[in-house]
């Protein structure tokens, strides 16, 4: 026996997955509530007490990796030039390294904009604008009132590699931290995010997770490798494409309904499937993350009025549910306590249904979607973002659909056909659930023991 | 190297005479951004603003080209780019007419250069040497 332990500090417990790299399975998960206030060791510790409690089996650990969600997870704002193209590709940037983008600013910032930004709870900044050779003077614009306003964060610089001199001349007598990578868009259209997703892991490992008091967790454990939303994508990516002699899955999404946020990663080409479709838009990335922070079961229920109305929500209810729900004190209440858990078969309903308008608005807004044109030569048409009408397989994470009953009803809201018909949703997929809260815990074990990974995914995502 | 931005307007998908005017363009030292077929007028003016483009090279061939092009000028005013040229040029009006009232029309629109059929992309070289240089 060889337990290998994965330990997710998320946002509200401390969960840990214990592995045996020798057999090939999983010997036990345990989690307590995370303690970031006090010392984050305690939550740790208490988690792992049970762990060893419930698996006296394990007498010694032969390594430990760890993410963290913890305190907020990491917080990014992204700069660029034209909203559409470089303000876009930064976001792309952000969202694929597991940040949430809490800020955006296009064209010339303000120095009131860049005073909102400096007073924001921001952990780092994205500062791009520009293809390579093309608008120079928005970027160094917007550097200047970076530095004007002295702001406290690290930014990277990825933007038009011809102002880059410049730039650096701006932040070089300053105490701003700063860091300067290939730029997002170095051609009209064509994202290139691996340098800056590279650097804003970097320096999340060595300054955000001290910041955020869960570096003291290092000391004991080791570094704390990624933010979660970033494993649960790693995890994604290698159970789509396999490893060596183990396929995969192919073309697959994961929808995360969190209680701040719903996440939803795919990963696939996602380009048009007829000859007819002409791919519009900036360039998609192979795995694409997109975050609803409008979209989640606590934090932000009550939010969720004001994307469909009283009659619409009351459309996600089960047909044989014959409660009265009181729709707004509802969701009231779950917003005022993060903490709730649903007991009755009525408070188990409402949350299903909140569960399937987190699935239902949050795909609606990760899929692309096509619109006709009616030329001389024929209907065609114009495809935004990616088809994944191909999509095999659905899996489910998060604690809603963990803990239902039903979850896979909750998923079947992912190729609902809705009035929108030109939504390029999975048609037919698969749907699998992460019933053992394993995703996040298996992108961490993929850095090291990618073949374990796969495998365990496989056998436990269900 | 300056930059240009070149692409089909409107509903129109007509992509040969698109690539030749890439290639032969670039042949000619211009960095061109071809943001191809079924291309609106902000698909145009966004390439420019990110690539900081010196002229726009619209092209049509289906005859709508009128239409698409109307208010181009404005909108490029309105996001900051006076200062670029704009061309057009293909079978850009419905049906045979008098080349001189095209230009004249178009030239109202705010187009710089207006090519009717039959033109060589050579000439439209030679003008944008005048225009922007190279």
């Amino acid at each position: 026996m060889k337990p290998y332990l994965l330990v997710d500090f998320g946002s509200t417990y401390t969960k840990l997955v214990c592995v045996d790299l020798d057999g090939e399975y999983i010997i036990g998960t345990s989690k307590a509530p995370t303690t970031v206030e006090t010392n984050v060791l305690d939550g740790y510790n208490e988690a792992l007490k049970l762990l060893l409690r419930d698996h006296q089996d394990i007498k010694s650990i032969s390594g430990i990796s760890a993410c963290s969600s913890a305190a907020g997870g990491l917080k990014m704002a992204a700069i660029g030039l034209v909203e559409e193209l470089t303000v876009e590709a930064a976001k792309r940037a952000c969202l694929g390294a597991g940040a949430i983008v809490k800020k955006v600013f296009s064209y010339h910032m303000t120095k009131r904009e860049a005073q909102e930004l400096k007073d924001a709870d921001i952990d780092i900044i994205l500062l791009a604008g520009g293809t390579n050779g093309g608008n120079r003077e928005c970027i160094i614009h917007n550097a200047k009132k970076l530095v004007e306003v002295g702001v406290d964060v690290p930014v990277i610089i990825a933007g038009n590699k011809d102002a880059i001199d410049e730039i650096e001349e701006i932040f070089e007598n300053t105490n701003i931290e700063f860091h300067i990578v290939q730029n997002v868009m170095p051609q009209l259209k064509k994202l290139d995010v691996t340098e800056a997703k590279h650097i804003i892991r970097k320096i999340f490992i060595e300054k955000i997770i001290e910041a955020k008091g869960i570096k003291r967790a290092e000391e004991q454990i080791g570094e704390i490798i990624m933010p979660t939303p970033e494993a649960v994508l790693q995890a994604a990516e290698l159970l789509s494409k396999g490893f060596e002699e183990i396929e995969g899955y192919g073309e697959l999404m994961v929808i995360d309904i969190g209680g701040a946020t719903t996440d939803v990663h795919t990963i696939g080409e996602g380009f048009p499937k007829r000859t007819e479709v002409i791919l519009k838009g900036l360039e998609e990335p192979f795995a694409k993350r997109t975050v609803e922070g409008d979209l989640g079961m606590r934090f932000s229920a009550n939010a969720l009025l004001s994307l469909v109305s009283d009659y619409e929500f009351k459309k996600y209810f089960e047909e044989d549910d014959n409660c009265d729900h009181n729709i707004t004190k509802s969701l009231d209440r779950r917003a005022k306590q993060i903490g709730f858990i649903p007991i009755t078969k009525d408070e188990e309903e409402f949350d299903s249904a909140i569960a399937k308008i987190c699935t239902d608005v949050s795909i609606s807004r990760h899929v692309g979607h096509v619109e006709v044109v009616h030329t001389p030569l024929g209907d065609m048409y114009y495809q935004t973002g990616k088809d994944l009408t191909g999509i095999r397989y659905v899996i489910g994470t998060g604690g809603v659909l963990i803990n239902s009953k039903d979850p896979k009803k909750i998923l079947q809201q992912v190729n609902k056909k809705s009035n929108k018909l030109l939504e390029l949703r999975p048609s037919k997929p698969s749907i699998l659930i992460d019933k053992s809260y394993i995703l996040a815990a298996m992108g961490l074990l993929s850095q090291k023991y990618p073949k374990v990974a796969l495998k365990l995914m496989k056998q436990y995502l269900l | 190297m300056k930059t240009v931005v070149i692409g089909v307007i409107g509903a129109d998908v007509h992509a040969v005479g698109n690539k030749i005017i890439d290639y032969v363009l670039s042949q000619n030292g211009y960095n061109v951004v071809n943001i191809g077929v079924l291309s609106s007028q902000e698909d145009f003016i966004n390439a420019a603003i990110e690539t900081d483009a010196k002229a726009i090279l619209v092209s049509s061939l289906y005859g709508h080209g009128e239409m698409d092009c109307r208010y181009f000028k404005e909108k490029c005013e309105e996001a900051g780019l006076s200062h670029v040229k704009l061309y057009v040029g293909g079978n850009i009006v419905v049906g045979k007419q008098d080349i001189k009232e095209v230009e004249s029309r178009f030239k109202k629109m705010g187009f710089d250069r207006v090519y009717g059929p039959g033109v060589k992309i050579e000439d439209a070289i030679n003008h944008l040497r005048e225009d922007i240089g190279i």
